[in-house]
């Protein structure tokens, strides 16, 4: 065994990083933050973004890109905040049955070879219409037993943080561990290669994006167990938090190379952001422009230890 | 057909044998009857050159492809339905040409794809164990850490890694093991090792299909040799019976008359118009003179038509005056646009002459299509037709009017050839002559023989480096193949 650090240990040291540095700069600015109650204001709306982000990753693991996240999961919310408070007997199966449409999705893009991205974009349409019919305005309430999960009080540690360090743990057994994940994975580096052992890659497929929606449903549910009523709009922004917060985390576009660990990192720092750019009280103008300079520094950061990795490599 | 030893009294079956498998892509036909019987015990050489249909038997013998007549049997039992899953339950096992891991995932992992029956809790011991095994078997001391991530494994420690792979045992054990040009990038020591291998899986009772282009390790490994060509079988005999030099005479096609000979001539006063040094022999083109790039495909010729544009074209900027045309090879990947129309798709390299204050004169436009509909033949009503209303053979016809209706003094040209009919070559092979003929260089690299022998003068390509350089009454089929050919000189 040698002690050089793995290629997936590299890649998960930029995120960990932009992380500390960035809550350290937190703790700076406002000591006070430095608390168990502190710690989950800051952290607890990570969550559902964490939830979200580890979905876009599954797609992203067969090279797909799915641009209805935000739409889908705010459907959920919508479903969460009526009929699954109301009668879950009937939101129960909606939810099931939204699950399954997303593992459908996944067979009809294989099947048909149609880029991902314009499929998605186009369900995006139909997820908010959804929600749409469901809560024309804000309302609706969190089903009792969600509104106790995101709100307990564990000893130690706030929620938001055990609940981030499961989902990591969680995601990563499944997608780094198990021989599903090795097959998901394995169908973004080659899916040739994949089908000429003698797998399905269609099957493959579908069950990722069937997991991805599985883990959008639970964010979706999250969200509303945080704020305890829905709106059609209220995670739209999460499409492109999610894709920003699994590149951010070591993941890449294309070639089955993502990280689960990282892409939860990654949502933890693009919250943070937010809060850390509150703190320095840059003025809420400016607030969207920076979290995206943040962005770009984090990006060039890794781009330029890829570029490192690759040099050592040729040598 | 007869095994290499004969065995007394009940010899056993054949691990996999194919009759008279026919396929045709289109109007290739990719194989014409063939008849492959593999024992167990034996290591059969399949040589032959590019398109001999080498790939294409390998293909249906690991399941890939289903042949359109004739079938496998497997045991001595006919299979109906062959397929990938019945193939590896057979033991038929296939390294490929391209490295077929997943380079994103470790080396433990790949070997989980290419077991599926290695699931369950604790399959990364397993797979581990299977792995480290087998790639302790076949390279001693390799140093090659099974947690690694593939893309980051040097290509030598890939190709072990598939070798390996393709000889552990996890449950089903390997019998035929088929290895399409193991060796290419290894070094002389890891050659050895694997082919030391090779003899020690063969003399416990499996079977190899080894394809090479380096004929001494052929001739030195295999008990059998099958040469192809065209997609028939030409020629079957134990390695015994063939020398380097007759190997490669088989490949090559009966004499044929030198009917489309090009008349030489002179070129050495005209002045270079191109140079490149590269680590094996220099490349050199003169104003006029059609130069062929020849060789196995993939050995570096397109890498050199690469550089040569990089070279010759600006890096940022569009430069005014062209100095390089580059006719693609694969239409659909870099060649037409699929959506415009012929004239838009043939036009799009000149727009600079043919507009005026950076708008594109209509008239000037259209003038030259026609010009160039009727100079060289395409065959449509109209040129505002779209580009993919046209044969293969017509569309082949505006990429090469694209590039000869730029000022540019130079064309290189990417087997534009391939899937295009006999009567659009002809008249291509005229075009191009005449505008040599007038002044432009022509370099040309081609998987066809009959277009080399065409070239004033040919740089063989071995490796990703020019190995030999034929001119004038030099180019011909044998020497080319020769110089193709590692150890054929000998």
């Amino acid at each position: 065994m040698n002690l050089r650090p793995s290629s997936d240990t590299i890649r998960l040291i930029v995120p960990a990083l932009s992380l500390a540095s960035l809550l350290a700069a937190v703790f700076w600015l406002q000591p006070r933050a430095m608390s168990y109650i502190g710690l989950n204001l800051l952290f607890n709306l990570a969550v559902p973004i964490a939830l979200a982000t580890i979905a876009q990753m599954l797609i992203m693991a067969v090279n797909n890109l799915d641009l209805s996240m935000g739409a889908f999961v705010s459907f959920v919310a919508c479903v969460a905040a009526t009929f699954l408070y109301d009668s879950p007997l009937l939101g129960v199966p909606i939810l099931v049955a939204a699950v399954a449409a997303y593992a459908l999705l996944g067979v009809v893009i294989h099947l048909r070879n149609l880029p991902s991205i314009v499929v998605t974009l186009g369900m995006s349409f139909i997820w908010t219409g959804l929600a749409v019919l469901l809560l024309p305005a804000p309302g609706g309430h969190a089903p009792e037993w969600a509104r106790w999960l995101m709100t307990a009080k564990p000893p130690l540690m706030p929620m938001a943080i055990v609940a981030s360090i499961l989902i990591a743990l969680l995601a990563h057994f499944i997608v780094m561990r198990s021989s599903f994940g090795v097959l998901v994975r394995g169908v973004g580096g080659n899916e040739r290669s994949v089908e000429r052992a003698g797998w399905s890659a269609l099957a493959a497929r579908a069950g990722a994006y069937g997991l991805a929606g599985a883990f959008a449903v639970a964010a979706g549910i999250a969200l509303v167990g945080l704020t305890t009523s829905a709106d059609a709009n209220i995670a739209l922004r999460y499409t492109l938090l999610s894709i920003a917060g699994v590149i951010l985390g070591g993941g890449e576009f294309v070639g089955g190379r993502v990280s689960p660990i990282g892409a939860v990192i990654g949502a933890l720092t693009l919250t943070l952001a937010g809060s850390f750019l509150s703190f320095l009280r840059i003025s809420p103008d400016w607030q969207i422009g920076a979290q995206g300079a943040i962005l770009i520094i984090v990006l060039a950061l890794r781009l330029f230890l890829n570029r490192i990795e690759n040099r050592e490599r040729r040598r | 057909m007869k095994p290499s030893m004969p065995t007394p009294s009940a010899p056993p079956p054949p691990i996999i044998e194919v009759e008279n498998a026919r396929i045709s892509f289109g109007a290739v036909k990719a194989l014409d009857g063939v008849t492959l019987q593999i024992m167990p015990g034996e290591c059969v050489g399949l040589v032959g050159h590019n398109g001999a249909g080498k790939s294409t038997i390998v293909n249906v013998i690991n399941g890939g492809l289903t042949p359109d007549e004739g079938g496998v049997s497997a045991n001595g039992n006919a299979i109906d339905a062959y397929g990938i899953n019945v193939a590896r339950a057979h033991g038929v096992r296939c390294v490929f040409q391209e490295l077929s891991l997943c380079p994103n995932l470790t080396v433990v992992e790949n070997a989980r794809i290419v077991h599926r029956d290695l699931g369950g809790a604790g399959w990364r011991g397993r797979a581990r164990r299977i792995i480290e095994e087998s790639l302790d078997a076949v390279f001693p001391g390799h140093g090659i850490d099974s947690g690694e991530t593939v893309g980051a494994l040097s290509i030598a420690e890939r190709q072990m890694v598939e070798i390996a792979m393709a000889f552990s045992d996890a449950g089903t054990a390997p019998r035929l093991v088929i290895l399409d040009e193991p060796t290419s990038s290894l070094d002389a020591s890891l050659a050895k090792q694997m082919l030391a291998h090779v003899r020690r899986f063969v003399a416990a009772g499996g079977a190899v299909i080894f394809i090479s282009h380096i004929l001494h390790e052929i001739l030195a490994t295999a008990d059998r040799i099958v040469v192809m060509k065209d997609g028939r079988i030409v020629a079957e005999r134990p390695a015994g019976g063939f020398t380097a030099h007759s190997l490669f005479e088989t490949m090559g096609s009966v004499a044929k008359g030198e009917a489309a000979r090009r008349e030489s001539r002179d070129l050495a006063s005209a002045p270079l118009v191109l140079e490149q040094a590269g680590s094996g022999l220099p490349f050199t083109a003169r104003k006029g003179e059609i130069v062929g790039l020849a060789g196995l495909s993939g050995h570096g010729q397109t890498e050199m038509l690469m550089k040569l544009h990089a070279q010759r074209s600006g890096n940022w900027w569009p430069r005014h005056d062209p100095a390089v045309a580059f006719v693609a090879g694969d239409r659909r990947l870099n060649g037409v646009f699929e959506l415009w129309s012929i004239l838009k798709n043939l036009s799009i390299a000149s727009l600079s002459d043919l507009s005026r204050q950076g708008f594109v004169n209509d008239e000037a436009e259209e003038g030259r299509g026609e010009d160039w509909k009727k100079r060289i033949d395409i065959r449509t009503r109209a040129m505002e037709n779209p580009i993919l209303s046209l044969s293969g053979g017509n569309q082949q016809k505006v990429l090469f009017a694209r590039a000869l209706s730029t000022r540019a003094p130079v064309v290189l040209m990417d087997d534009p050839m391939r899937g295009v009919d006999v009567g659009t070559k002809q008249e291509v092979y005229r075009i191009v002559r005449d505008e040599a003929a007038a002044g432009r260089t022509f370099v040309w690299y081609s998987t066809e023989m009959e277009e080399v022998c065409l070239c004033d003068r040919v740089y063989v390509f071995r490796e990703g480096v020019i190995v030999a350089e034929l001119a004038g009454g030099d180019v011909n089929e044998a020497n080319i193949l020769a110089a193709s050919f590692q150890g054929a000189a000998a």
